[in-house]
């Protein structure tokens, strides 16, 4: 009895690169990641791919897979995989290293732009903050609270391709987690950050990034709430 | 103002414009719905506009609309399609919105005074 295999085109090179072919065998239960790791172990030792964890929480593994932007490692090969074809490119919107390789640092800068960073509204002599779990705000937080980063929404987002400063789905949804957290200091020129052009006001509401989201968090959602905070600041004259 | 802050109130004013115009374009198009279907000549029609304040008012409003919805769409049209952005697109895009009020405020007054 032959092995079932598997035909997977693989994008090789830069920006200017192409597709090459390769032939996997099939495994049950196979990811799409254990196809990029059999080529590279197994056929050809130069492809260039990155991963971590394997278990779905580093957010490192993301690819392009038969046209959609996925987490590879927790991606089975028979749920995307239209018969016995598999395209496997790097993440959209982001520059390419080598392969499937992107440069992220765009993604994360726009994270910094966003300012989705903690600020303190306390000091180490300070006791702990006491935050009510069922509180509306918390709960906001822990709604959009679990994004480990991996640019799935990013390189599926419309607007990012056609707007290059445009902050994008998911530094706009640490942005609202920061927002709706008390014990943050830097609310009001976080609404500035994100306010504006390239900010929240940009998205179109495509959903995109809700639908492709690994985690199943609603970036569309947090970005709505931040263009209603964003917009009462305004009508207050606090912007 | 702020670049956020007229970001934000441009974002508003298209928001609030898109809601008057969705119930401006209803009403319009019911009126033409009843004018054609009880056989109304246009002079008839004109004859109506002239005796009524409330129309002026109605039209006057969906041409405010539309000055103030149009060129926000458009900005946001060329910005993501074309690239095209900066200081010279919204001048041209305030004359944009000037011509749509001047020309559509003068349609109405010639039709309803």
């Amino acid at each position: 009895m032959t092995e079932a295999s598997l035909a997977v085109r693989i994008w090789r090179g830069g920006a200017e690169g192409a597709y090459r072919e390769y032939t996997v065998p099939r495994q049950p239960a196979q990811t799409v990641l254990d196809v990029v790791t059999h080529v590279q172990r197994h056929v050809d030792p130069s492809l260039a791919y990155r991963f971590a964890c394997r278990v779905g929480m580093c957010g490192s593994c993301a690819m392009t897979v038969n046209g959609k932007a996925r987490w590879t490692c927790r991606t089975h090969v028979d749920s995307v995989s239209d018969g016995e074809r598999l395209e496997i490119a790097p993440l959209s919107h982001l520059p390419i290293v080598r392969d499937l390789v992107v440069d992220m640092a765009p993604f994360f800068d726009r994270w910094a732009q966003a300012r989705g960073s903690f600020v303190p509204s306390a000091t180490r002599a300070d006791d702990f903050a006491r935050v009510e779990p069922a509180s509306p705000a918390r709960a906001e937080v822990d709604a959009a609270i679990e994004c480990i980063g991996c640019a799935v929404c990013y390189a599926s987002c419309d607007v990012v391709g056609w707007k290059p400063g445009y902050l994008g789905p998911a530094a706009l949804n640490r942005a609202w987690t920061l927002v709706n957290d008390a014990r943050d200091a830097d609310g009001s020129a976080r609404l500035q950050a994100v306010a504006g052009d390239a900010g929240c006001h940009a998205c179109h509401t495509h959903q995109s990034c809700t639908e492709r989201c690994p985690k199943h968090l609603a970036p569309t959602r947090s970005i709505a709430g931040l263009k209603r905070l964003v917009a009462r600041a305004a009508l207050k004259g606090a912007l | 103002m702020t670049p956020a802050a007229a970001a934000t109130w441009r974002w508003l004013a298209q928001r609030v414009s898109a809601a008057v115009l969705a119930i401006c374009v209803l009403v319009h198009l019911a009126t033409i719905v009843y004018a054609t279907g009880q056989g109304l000549t246009a002079a008839a029609i004109v004859a109506r506009l002239h005796a009524s304040l409330a129309w002026p008012l109605f039209y006057g409003v969906f041409v405010v609309a539309v000055a103030v919805h149009a060129p926000l769409g458009l900005r946001v049209v060329l910005d993501e399609w074309s690239g095209l952005r900066g200081r010279a697109v919204d001048v041209a895009l305030a004359l944009f919105a000037l011509t749509l009020l001047a020309g559509g405020l003068h349609a109405v007054r010639t039709l309803t005074a």
